[in-house]
């Protein structure tokens, strides 16, 4: 059954291309359909191949190798489009559908009335498509598809509405971002090639003696490059707040569950070689444990729902890189998946919350919640608890796991790993007193509210681009200062307050087609952990334990005993009981608290202000000393010289004979004759 | 090998005929019927050229590297020039693409005043430009690559913009104070081989294995390629090139930069690399430099170009960049690379000056700050430009990916740091492209803008559809391509290889001693020969580990002092 592999990817393209051709015409909520069938399909594949795979034997016959056609050949590359189907392509090709079928039902409702409503699916569709490609290439190349192709939906999604001068600066920020990170994954393609002569991942495996030394430091620390920009890691992280410009599904589903993973995947995929240098591995780590703290401390300070998810999201990246230095691959796909869940889940709570709100995102002006929206509220405890690592909800057995290994091979990474978990619970606590609890501060938004009338049509006419109706007098400003860099997370969440809020009932439930994907999501995060529970000996079933003869010998083994995982689990939990309660006796007392909210903090560490000092300001005035000064004076200033130098001597010239073509033709003959008479006389 | 029927005469002679016949077309005739007849001339014209360079592609034999379907005619007896027509997998691609781009271009360029003009000179044009890719003689190369000046002159100053007249004189004059060199360079060459064997030709197969020292060699390389540089542009010899994009009508300005460009970089290949073995070797790095320049240097600047059609015209120079780095690598995939690279670069480029002037039609501007949001109004021009700008970015899947990350492998694996510094402009591209975009076509848009701008018809449509087609097809499937181009690329690679390394110094002692197989290799050299050879030809064959492709041979280290200094102790 493992020969239909190529239906994966195959439906989300199919769906692609008909709601290409005919989804304005299918409409909505048709074309929603359309896609939402198209990824399940795929889902359904992926079950199957996974029945398929395993009915072979543990071990390589796992593996399987599928080329469908010879891609690029020449100068002695030969690229084939191929596949490649073991338990780790799998499991990330299952999570990957299963996630994006339910958040693309979940669009169905959420994408409601938009403009565009046909063509967020075809990039949804699409997406799906290369992220498959992504997961299941069977070499280098396949996978840069894969690469580029995420990249560039999330470039459509994230200036979907692109009127907004904020999300279409956003999108591109992102693709540049990126693109930095995808020269380095061109890079380490190229040491590959040169020093194993092919690109396919199981011919480097089998040949990873000839990346031994700084060739291979070199390749991985290059492909870590480009994880970086992917999964948002430091130093390419900034992109992932902006990216939040995007529709909340959007969010869910690229910048938090499937795509922003693929970094951490990557760096799994191509263990082998980055299990070759002890060195890469710290960098790896260490790169991964900062960028976790870096993210958890900027998210305890901001204001927008959505961006203090999506550092949230950053930070836990963060743990996953983090696992994948330590060498605890299983772990990191572990987390991967759990966080699929939960943060999936967090991301459509925020969207379910944003929607009920009618495009609010302002924490401050929210409050009360629960009382509206049951569901919502429920299930986003869930989210909530899980991520604070709560036992027995699936983050407290995945964070734990990553960090008993860190513990035991990198004491010091652990220490900012265990305050990490601190601050984590820390903030997602914040944010669900600040939204669901208390008593509701919107009243005062709608009563500031002079054009209400027209806020309202806007925002039921289109969810999200209602914002762009309150946002056009923002534009300008918003506009010069990305232009200029960046502007501060606070500007942003200014913005977006202003913009958003409309008017009419304050607060409703979401439709069912957005609260069932929402349980879906929540019984998920709840029950997740029990993909790979830490009991049970060298045979234990679980069902993540079907990666470990993928990883073989490179997988780290802690040797914990019983009592010392007891002992971390204990310290795991009460860690993250110890940043509930402290976040909910700070802010269930009191909503403004900007003691607690350093500037240094939420300006996200002055990323963006040392970027721009550093690299955008300079780069913009070597490019208009470039054009004005080395073009127009230097390189075209000779050229214009020599023309009117010659003008003069031709005027000169002219008094014997007239117009241009014939001077050159003298200048030719002269030319010519001189030449042949040197060449003569010297040879 | 002589086929019956000369195919390639034929496919010069068939534009050039259809231009005359559109002039010819009487001036008292009824205007309608007349436009009609002209019509009739140059797409008829124009679409028969392409049926017969299909056909030239269907019989054109994958596994023969050499020259194909060749045609000889003495033509001047006395100075042994001759009408020498061959096609093999380099120029065969870029012939197709010629005979695909022209007709695209003379639709754009439609309704225009003096259409019958308009036409012929196009036309002429056309058979120019495939004549200059097909000859295979010196002079007739020469012949076509100068004419080709003068219908493009009229076509820029005739039929384009404000300043069009001034930008033509310009391109005019600085292109043919380039040409001098290659008219010198051919002459001097054909002179040299005449006092080596006694027979005057300008026949490259015969010029091939002309004897000459080497600086000799040095100096007919570099006047050779100052003709191509100005041509391609390669920087900094590319400032005609933004004046004459800008000022260019809609189709002068794709046949430019999308066919005539390329007769540069094709020269580079066909006749720098073919004839002067050693000094393409071992001036490479200047090449490659230059073209790494024109990477960084024209992506740079395209990012402060506030005029589409000049931000085009810098990205070309970038692009035109990566083709340089690729034909200088001197290995297998760069070459491959650099000649698909060429191919794309013209389908790309015609795609993006099309859609811009789908821009101008309704805006009447191109430049950006008079633009914006164009995406809410025109959604489907909006979509075509994405695809032609992500082309010309590189994304995988589309047809510029292919070409760029073969000339970076195999820039890699030859000159690692060239490609190392060249990757950047990869980041680049893409900051300038989206850049454009962005303020085109994203933003909030006018309520006037949004109802005055109509989005693109069928018909305009159906004039890009080809180009956006071949852009998806190279990217998704380009074995056609490489298939028919590596064996030729690969023959030449090992011709290079094997002059560079055997033919140093070509002195008449030594010439002799070559003969009987007893002159040694220069030290260092041999091996990386072996290497090259097998990275550009076997390659991934080899057992494991042992592809130990090496840096490209560079023979005697500072070549050009040491084989300068033997050809003064003569």
């Amino acid at each position: 059954m493992t020969h239909a592999a190529w239906v994966m990817p195959a439906l989300p393209l199919a769906g692609f291309v008909v709601l290409f051709f005919v989804g304005r015409r299918l409409g909505d909520p048709l074309a929603g359909w359309v896609g939402t069938a198209a990824i399940t399909g795929s889902f359904v594949a992926a079950l199957v191949t996974m029945a398929g795979l395993l009915s072979h034997p543990a071990g390589p016959a796992r593996e399987i190798n599928q080329s469908i056609y010879t891609w690029i050949s020449a100068g002695g590359l030969h690229v084939k489009a191929s596949l490649l189907i073991d338990p780790l392509s799998l499991t990330m090709a299952l999570f990957v559908t299963g996630v994006s079928a339910v958040i693309h039902l979940y669009s169905i409702g959420y994408m409601k009335k938009d403009r565009d409503y046909s063509k967020f699916f075809v990039y949804m569709n699409l997406f799906v498509f290369f992220m498959l490609l992504l997961v299941l290439g069977g070499n280098l190349i396949v996978t840069f598809v894969g690469w580029e192709g995420v990249g560039l939906c999330s470039y459509f999604l994230i200036s979907f509405w692109f009127e907004r001068p904020s999300a279409a600066s956003a999108g591109k920020k992102a693709f540049i971002y990126n693109r930095i990170g995808d020269a380095g994954f061109l890079l380490a393609m190229f040491i590959i090639f040169e020093k194993t002569g092919t690109l396919s991942y199981t011919g480097i495996f089998s040949r990873t003696g000839a990346l031994s030394g700084s060739a291979g430091v070199a390749a991985i620390l290059l492909l870590f490059l480009a994880a970086t920009g992917k999964s948002a890691q430091i130093p390419l992280f900034p992109w992932l707040a902006d990216a939040m410009e995007g529709p909340t599904p959007v969010s869910a589903l690229i910048h938090a569950a499937t795509m922003v993973t693929a970094g951490v995947y990557l760096m799994v995929r191509m263990h082998p070689v980055l299990a070759l240098s002890h060195d890469a591995q710290l960098v790896v780590a260490s790169i991964g444990v900062a960028t976790a703290f870096v993210g958890g401390t900027i998210a305890c300070t901001l204001h927008d729902i959505k961006k203090v998810v999506a550092f949230s999201t950053i930070s836990q990246l963060g743990y996953m890189v983090l696992a994948v230095g330590v060498g605890a691959y299983e772990a990191a796909i572990f987390l991967m998946v759990a966080h699929a869940f939960y943060k999936g889940l967090l991301f459509l709570g925020s969207g379910s919350v944003i929607h009920g709100r009618h495009d609010e995102q302002d924490l401050m002006k929210m409050g009360g919640l629960a009382k509206f929206m049951p569901i919502t509220t429920i299930t986003f405890v869930v989210g909530w608890l899980a991520i604070a690592g709560v036992p027995p909800l699936s983050g407290f057995w995945a964070k734990g796991a990553v960090l008993d290994s860190t513990f035991v091979r990198y004491p010091v990474l652990w220490v900012v790993g265990i305050v990490t978990a601190l601050f984590t619970a820390y903030y997602m606590t914040r944010l669900f007193v600040l939204a669901f609890t208390g008593n509701p501060r919107f009243h005062a938004a709608i009563d500031t509210r002079s054009g209400g009338a027209h806020a309202t049509v806007e925002a039921l006419s289109g969810s999200g681009s209602g914002a762009g109706a309150g946002e056009a007098d923002h534009g300008e400003g918003r506009l010069s200062g990305t232009a200029a860099g960046d502007i501060s997370g606070y500007d942003i969440d200014v913005g977006v307050a202003h913009g958003g809020s409309g008017g009419g009932a304050p607060v409703h439930e979401s439709p069912p087609v957005m609260t069932i994907p929402l349980v879906i999501l929540a019984v998920l995060a709840f029950a997740g952990g029990v993909l790979d529970l830490p009991w049970g000996g060298p045979d234990r079933w679980n069902a993540l334990s079907w990666l470990g003869p993928v990883f073989g010998h490179y997988l780290y083994n802690p040797h914990l005993s019983m009592a010392g995982q007891w002992l971390l689990g204990i310290v795991d939990a009460g860690v993250g009981l110890a940043g509930i309660a402290i976040a909910w006796n700070l802010w269930s007392r009191a909503w403004k608290r900007p003691e607690l909210e350093p500037a240094f903090l939420a300006s996200y560490w002055h990323f963006n202000d040392i970027y721009d000092t550093l690299i955008g300001r300079p780069g913009a005035r070597l490019a208009s000393f470039a054009y004005s000064v080395v073009e127009l004076h230097w390189i075209d200033g000779v050229v214009n010289g020599v023309g009117s130098l010659m003008k003069r001597t031709g005027s000169g010239v002219r008094r014997v004979q007239t117009g241009y073509v014939r001077q050159y033709a003298v200048g030719m003959a002269l030319g010519i004759l001189a030449l042949l008479v040197w060449v003569l006389v010297r040879a | 090998m002589h086929s019956s029927f000369p195919y390639l005469t034929v496919l010069i002679l068939l534009p050039a005929g259809a231009a005359l016949a559109s002039v010819l077309i009487p001036r008292h005739m009824e205007p309608r019927a007349r436009n009609a007849a002209i019509w009739t001339c140059g797409m008829g014209g124009s679409l028969a050229t392409l049926v017969l360079a299909a056909v030239v592609a269907v019989k054109f034999d994958v596994h023969n590297p050499g020259y194909q379907m060749v045609t000889r005619h003495l033509w001047v007896s006395g100075l042994g020039i001759s009408w020498h027509l061959g096609v093999d997998g380099i120029s065969l691609f870029l012939v197709l693409m010629s005979a695909v781009l022209f007709p695209i271009a003379l639709v754009a360029g439609r309704t225009r005043p003096n259409f019958h003009m308009f036409v012929a000179w196009m036309l002429l044009l056309e058979a120019v430009c495939i004549g200059a890719f097909l000859s295979l003689d010196l002079i007739l190369f020469f012949a076509f690559f100068e004419v080709s000046l003068v219908p493009i002159y009229f076509v820029i100053s005739s039929w384009g913009f404000e300043k069009s007249a001034s930008a033509a004189v310009k391109f005019f004059v600085y292109t043919f104070f380039g040409s001098i060199f290659l008219f010198v360079g051919i002459i001097a060459l054909a002179i040299v081989h005449q006092h080596d064997t006694g027979v005057l030709t300008f026949s490259l197969p015969a010029l091939r294995s002309t004897h000459m020292p080497y600086y000799v060699q040095v100096l007919l390389f570099l006047s050779f390629t100052a003709a191509f540089a100005v041509k391609a542009p390669v920087f900094p010899f590319h400032t005609w090139s933004p004046d004459a994009y800008a000022e260019a009508p809609v189709g002068g300005a794709v046949v430019l930069a999308g066919v005539m460009a390329k007769l540069g970089t094709y020269g580079i290949i066909r006749f720098d690399l073919n004839l002067f073995p050693r000094a393409s070797v071992n001036l490479a790095p200047l090449l490659l430099s230059l073209g790494v320049a024109g990477i960084l240097y024209g992506a740079v600047v395209a990012c402060t170009q506030r005029d589409m059609k000049r931000m085009v015209a810098y990205s070309s120079l970038s692009h035109i960049g990566f083709v340089v780095l690729g034909l200088f690598a001197l290995v297998g995939a760069g070459l491959s690379g650099g000649v698909l690279q060429m191919v794309n670069h013209g389908l790309i480029v015609a795609a993006l000056f099309i859609a811009i002037g789908w821009i101008y039609e309704r805006r009447r501007t191109w430049n950006v700050a008079g633009l914006g949001g164009l995406q809410k109004p025109a959604p489907v021009l909006a979509a075509v430009f994405t695809i032609a700008m992500l082309a010309a970015i590189g994304l995988p899947g589309l047809n510029g990916f292919v070409g760029e990350f073969l000339v970076l492998l195999g820039t890699f694996i030859a000159h690692r740091w060239w490609a190392v510094v060249a990757t950047a402009g990869v980041v680049l591209a893409a900051l300038y492209m989206l850049w454009t975009y962005q303020q085109a076509f994203h933003g909030p848009v006018d309520k006037e803008v949004e109802e005055t701008t109509r989005d693109v018809t069928w018909r305009e449509l159906l004039v890009m559809a080809p180009l956006v087609i071949l852009i998806g097809f190279i990217g998704i499937y380009p074995k056609p391509l490489l298939d028919r181009i590596n064996p030729s690329v690969n023959q030449l690679v090992s011709q290079v290889d094997k002059a560079a390394g055997l033919r140093a110094p070509a002195l008449p002692a030594r010439r002799a001693a070559r003969v009987s197989g007893a002159v040694p290799r220069r030290p260092g050299t041999g091996k990386s020969v072996a290497a090259r050879q097998r990275a550009g030809v076997s390659g991934a064959a080899s057992a494991p580990g042992k592809l130990v492709v090496s840096r490209p041979l560079r023979p005697g280290g500072g070549g050009l002092g040491v084989a300068g200094g033997q050809g003064r102790s003569r």
